[in-house]
């Protein structure tokens, strides 16, 4: 599903050139729950970047279901964005005028799906992720946990080929990050391919696999017995 | 522009933020509606000013002797100047002036006038047809006096409204009634009314033909003024430079007719009222430039405001705008719905105070009765512009800011706190 090859990429801070990503290669099949560790600096955020397309690499190669990243201009990757990815994000990032079912609605209208079919399908993932009733309330009556069950469910409503996660769990408390966290396990288990970038253990051990970065590089890729976190609900 | 979907977006977006779109509402109404007031009680002040100044017609010029104070050609200093028939004739038909009327009066001297053995007190004035048109007046009932009176001698007069209503209230007309004036019976003919009303006593008067005073009251061929009205040119300009002009060859006539010294200045009075009327003109000139310029500044501020507005609705709507971006929206999708937003909200609300303004202005306009100010209104157009102007200005202030969000890295924008 995700190929990358060589990837490098650099910041120029003033006259100093930042070197985050040193070459890194690595793969995703479909249906992978992968995590993506690593302390801060390590480049994880910037790597997040790169396979959202919201950054760009300055070498290597990137292949995202086949179809080669590259030279993208803001259009074609809006365009992408919103066939292959839904991002889950730290701070859920929800429109804050916008009630649940809206928020889970808005990548299906840049998709130009009818308004009908909009609210139905909004309903149909605030279902999954258990927040039916909540569908009409704004952001501001929700818990960070339900914050997060919308987000989860706008990334799900466009079905993208892969959801990437940016610390999702890292503005909750770990009752409620061991239930977003099941979420997403259900949400695998349904075929559904995910990655996850996070600096904390308990988490990444609740994926499948794990691909520990340090100084831009890859220090280690393994794949983890996969921790369910229902046991903790 | 005409996506369903997209203006249920936005409607979306401004029922759900209505404090913003009611002040960017609120400041794009009030400017124009403080700019159309003010262009409209600058029309008012104009109107007012011309009204004010329309008594006796602008064009107007007025001779009437007085005495020499300087010898010249062996005449002495202090001789009363005399004008006289001869002087009419010779300007009417020998002097190649340009007046469109001319007209003059002779004011009988010691007579008495009574109405069914009434002694009444009111001026008598020889005069000829045209002093009614070069004294803005018009006529009530009956007819004025006219050029058959004048070379028939009729002992006819004419008499103004307030004369009927102080002398004849009995009656329902006063035509056909006769005043007796120092014996002889002259026929009402005629009622008149001065457009300016009695502000100047200019009602108190009788007019009988010049002819018949001359001969009747001793007057032989001497007149006591003349009055000119000349043509109004295509603009003040020419017509100010051509009252000039004759005002000088009437001058030129009459001082050597008279034989007056050239620099003789009291020796014949000439009040001509258009250098007066010049100073008017010029100054409702300077007022129409001054709510001009009140209003630019009016425009600019609420330039100004409408931009600063849409600086803050977008830079608020950073984080918005890159969620938005996140989910697979086009850079130039979101601009496009913003300015639209932002061109709706200024428009609807631009045309309100366009409307509440115009409306005001129509209702209490024809009501308004303060010195100078009269029908204050205001050319459509003119508001219209302002209203597009200020829609323009802030769909330009808002544009490079959106354009600007819409570009930025999605990372950056939802860092944006």
């Amino acid at each position: 599903m995700i190929e990358i090859k060589d990837l490098h990429k650099s910041y120029k801070m003033g006259s100093n050139s930042l070197h985050v990503l040193k070459g890194l290669n690595f793969s995703i099949g479909e249906g992978e729950l992968v995590a993506i560790m690593g302390s801060s600096g390590s480049g994880k955020s910037t790597l997040l970047n790169i396979l959202g397309m919201l950054d760009e690499a300055d070498s290597g190669e990137y292949t995202l279901d086949g179809v080669p990243i590259k030279n993208l201009n803001e259009t074609k990757a809006a365009q992408y964005r919103n066939k292959f990815l839904g991002f889950i994000f730290q701070s859920f990032n929800l429109i804050n005028y916008k009630n649940a079912a809206e928020n889970v609605a808005l990548p299906l209208y840049y998709q130009k799906v009818p308004r009908k079919e909009r609210q139905e399908k909004a309903l149909k993932y605030l279902d999954q992720v258990g927040l039916k009733e909540w569908a009409h309330h704004l952001p501001s009556e929700l818990s960070g946990g339900q914050k997060q069950r919308v987000a989860i469910a706008r990334a799900m409503a466009a079905e993208p080929k892969v959801l990437l996660a940016d610390e999702l769990t890292g503005a909750l408390d770990s009752k409620t990050s061991y239930e977003i966290m099941d979420l997403i396990q259900t949400i695998n288990d349904q075929g559904n391919t995910i990655l996850v970038v996070t600096h904390e253990e308990d988490i990444a051990h609740m994926c499948k696999r794990i691909v520990h970065l340090k100084d831009g590089i890859i220090e280690k890729d393994e794949k983890v017995k996969q921790v369910r976190a229902s046991a903790y609900v | 522009m005409f996506d369903l979907e997209r203006w249920q977006e936005i409607f979306d977006t401004i029922r759900k933020n209505k404090l913003r779109t009611f002040l960017t509402g609120l400041s794009v109404a009030s400017g124009i509606f403080i700019l159309v007031i003010l262009l409209g009680f600058g029309q008012g002040m104009q109107n007012g000013i011309e009204k004010e100044f329309k008594t006796d017609a602008a064009t107007s010029i007025w001779v009437w002797p007085g005495r020499t104070t300087i010898a010249h050609n062996g005449l002495n200093p202090g001789r009363r100047v005399q004008l006289r028939n001869e002087n009419l004739d010779y300007i009417n038909n020998t002097l190649d002036a340009d007046f469109d009327k001319v007209s003059t009066f002779y004011f009988p001297r010691d007579i008495q006038v009574l109405y069914k053995n009434d002694l009444i007190v009111y001026q008598v004035i020889g005069t000829t047809d045209d002093v009614q048109v070069i004294e803005n007046q018009y006529i009530v009932e009956g007819r004025f006096i006219n050029e058959r009176d004048l070379a028939e001698n009729a002992k006819v007069a004419v008499i103004s409204s307030k004369i009927k209503k102080e002398v004849f209230k009995d009656l329902d007309s006063p035509l056909g009634e006769y005043l007796t004036i120092s014996g002889a019976g002259f026929r009402i003919v005629g009622v008149y009314s001065e457009v300016s009303g009695d502000d100047e006593g200019e009602e108190e008067r009788i007019w009988i033909p010049l002819t018949t005073a001359q001969l009747a009251f001793n007057g032989g061929d001497r007149i006591n003024n003349l009055t000119f009205m000349l043509p109004e040119k295509t603009n003040l300009g020419q017509t100010v430079a051509s009252s000039l002009a004759f005002e000088d060859e009437i001058r030129g006539y009459l001082y050597k007719a008279h034989g007056i010294a050239p620099e003789d200045e009291r020796a014949i009075h000439i009040w001509n009222p258009i250098e007066e009327a010049k100073r008017y003109y010029s100054l409702t000139g300077n007022i129409k430039f001054f709510f001009w310029f009140v209003g630019v500044c009016t425009i600019i501020a609420g330039v100004v405001g409408v931009s600063n507005i849409m600086l803050i609705v977008v830079k608020e709507r950073t984080r918005e705008i890159g969620i938005r971006k996140a989910l697979g929206a086009k850079p130039w999708f979101i601009v496009s719905m913003i300015l639209q937003e932002s061109i709706f909200v200024t428009a609807i609300s631009g045309f309100t105070g366009l409307i509440l303004s115009m409306g005001l202005l129509e209702i209490i306009g024809p009501n308004v009765e303060i010195d100078y100010v009269v029908n204050p209104s205001v050319n459509f157009n003119v508001a219209f512009t302002t209203v597009i102007v200020l829609i323009s200005a802030g769909t330009l202030a808002g544009f490079f800011p959106a354009w600007r969000a819409a570009n930025i890295q999605v990372i950056n924008a939802l860092r944006d706190e």
